[in-house]
């Protein structure tokens, strides 16, 4: 659901204003920027500025101090590891399954995008939930795993299985619409002139999906990252062990520790504003990538 | 379908299908059906008492009731930012296009304390609209500032591609014809939004019954008054009932397989439209 797809859209507002019949009357064109860019404002733009100048509220000492507490850095450790974990699986399946669906025709294919999708539509609370049905001490598994002494709730493997489930629709979602427009025949052509599937796949797809590759994984990567309520059911919530950045947030927050909170938050949030850097130059590349192979 | 698989020369097909079915039912689809397994193990007394309970009742309410308000707001700043942005040129307008997908990509929490810190009673803007009598944070009008912020751009980026789109031509014959503008952007452009509109809105919708950390840490989270239901599982995990937090769960899912449904429809219908146009 979320992401939208590599829009090639931008410029051209002019080609509106300079004609007559579909431009509308000065008061109108300020009503509507008037009330459009005040709620930008008010909904958006605010609670970012807000973010930072909380953070720094107490000084840049104080601001360093909060990301240099050893529960931060660890909070901070397992947030990169739980992305690295989940970010290529990811990207894995979402390679392979846009494969079968772009490339193929087979009974189920709505049904299987749909299914792919579902993770989105899902609370991420009930993400938690099913992963401590399935594994936690009253859980599927859960007198096995206690037999072999083996802990996913409330330990490190539920929050890489929690953020693996959250994250599973993004790299296919942006494939399979670009895969699908580009069709087979120029994978066919290579197969016939003997190339290998892998080969195919290196010098023939991958060039033609790469900037919506790296779309999906930043975005990917981004939610990994920042997921907190399904992280949250099966955390545990252990300082040191099993807090996630966000969760350390939320602990820092709850302790009345605002500005260590603010400051832990503004990684998130710079996280955020480079995932949408990131996402502006893909879109323009692969804008221009359109325009030269057009001409 | 037959003769498809006799006509398919490219290698790998069952081997990512067999991949990505495997890997799906392991991650989402099986996980998932714990929670109906773990219903269907309740009587169907034990499981109207869980959901029908005033608490859950009352959760249910807060939170669908305030995602549709959520949506519904966000439908009409929602078009008109997107209207802005596709129409008009001013200045800045590359940079709030970028920021549109900001709710996407800034951590739940992180907007759950930003916006708290704004409407608290001394927040940036509480300390302005509390004295007005107009309290936001702590209360259900929290949450529901809340879910505007995470619904906002499934509205923007559903409708701005199709009104970049839509031939300007309607719009001239209209005028030429002799409509107004406002006839015009009522009876020719807005018409032709419709479906996209529709499934920005239940994007919105879906997104924001699910929310869960943007809004408790600005709800206050009190039993009957804003209270949401992913908060009621949450709790009831932590009282390990098991049960009552899997049974609130299997209403929630319900209801987030009938959007899906929902959702497919409405896109299908945009698709259409848009092929159309």
């Amino acid at each position: 659901m979320a992401g939208g797809g590599l829009s090639l859209h931008g410029g051209g507002a002019e080609r509106f204003e300079a004609k007559s019949a579909t431009r509308d009357p000065a008061p109108v064109k300020a009503l509507v920027l008037g009330l459009g860019l005040g709620f930008f404002a008010l909904f958006l733009l605010l609670p970012l500025v807000v973010v930072f100048a909380e953070a720094l509220r107490k000084g840049l000492a104080a601001y360093l101090a909060a990301l240099a507490d050893p529960d931060a850095l660890s909070a901070i450790r397992l947030t990169l590891i739980a992305a690295a974990i989940s970010v290529p699986l990811n990207l894995i399946f979402g390679l392979a399954a846009a494969w079968a669906i772009a490339k193929y025709e087979f009974r189920g294919k709505a049904l299987l995008t749909t299914l792919i999708d579902l993770p989105f539509s899902v609370s991420p609370v009930i993400a938690g939930l099913i992963y401590v049905l399935v594994f936690g001490t009253q859980g599927w598994f859960g007198p096995w795993l206690a037999a072999h002494d083996i802990k996913i709730v409330f330990a490190v493997p539920g929050i890489v299985l929690a953020t693996l489930f959250v994250t599973v629709p993004f790299v296919a979602r942006e494939l399979i619409p670009l895969m699908e427009a580009q069709g087979t025949e120029e994978e066919e052509a290579a197969t016939v002139l003997g190339a290998s599937g892998w080969q195919t796949f290196r010098h023939v797809t991958l060039p033609n999906i790469k900037w919506g590759l790296l779309y999906g994984v930043i975005l990917s990567n981004a939610r990994a990252m920042g997921e907190f309520g399904a992280v949250s059911v099966v955390s545990g919530h252990i300082r040191g062990l099993t807090n996630t950045m966000p969760l350390h947030v939320e602990i820092l927050y709850n302790e009345y520790q605002f500005a260590a909170a603010f400051a832990v938050a503004s990684l998130l949030a710079l996280l955020a504003l480079v995932t949408l850097a990131l996402k502006v130059a893909i879109e323009w590349r692969a804008r221009r990538a359109a325009e030269e192979s057009h001409r | 379908m037959a003769g498809a698989s006799t006509r398919r020369v490219l290698p790998g097909f069952s081997m990512t299908l067999g991949f990505a079915i495997a890997y799906l039912s392991l991650i989402v689809l099986i996980p998932l059906s714990a929670v109906f397994l773990k219903t269907a193990s309740l009587t169907l007394e034990q499981f109207l008492g869980h959901v029908t309970a005033p608490r859950a009742l009352s959760a249910f309410r807060v939170t669908f009731g305030t995602a549709l308000a959520a949506a519904l707001v966000n439908v009409v700043f929602g078009l008109l930012l997107a209207y802005a942005l596709v129409r008009y040129t001013f200045p800045g307008k590359t940079l709030v296009d970028a920021l549109i997908d900001l709710p996407f990509a800034l951590p739940t929490a992180v907007a759950g304390i930003a916006l708290t810190a704004i409407y608290a009673k001394n927040g940036w803007l509480g300390q302005i609209l509390e004295p007005m009598g107009v309290k936001v944070a702590f209360t259900p009008t929290g949450i529901l500032v809340a879910l505007i912020f995470i619904g906002l751009p499934f509205v923007v980026r559903t409708v701005q591609p199709i009104l970049e789109d839509l031939d300007t031509e309607y719009e001239e014959a209209a005028a030429s014809l002799g409509a107004t503008r406002l006839e015009t952007v009522r009876r020719v452009v807005l018409p032709a939004l419709l479906p996209a509109l529709t499934t920005g809105f239940t994007l919105a919708f879906a997104r924001a019954v699910g929310e869960y950390g943007s809004v408790i840490f600005i709800a206050g989270n009190m039993p009957l008054v804003s209270e949401i239901a992913p908060l009621i599982i949450i709790t009831k995990l932590e009282q390990y009932d098991y049960a009552g937090a899997t049974a609130i769960a299997a209403v929630m899912l319900v209801a987030s397989f009938a959007l899906l449904l929902a959702i497919n429809l409405a896109q299908g219908w945009t698709a259409k439209r848009r092929g159309r146009g």
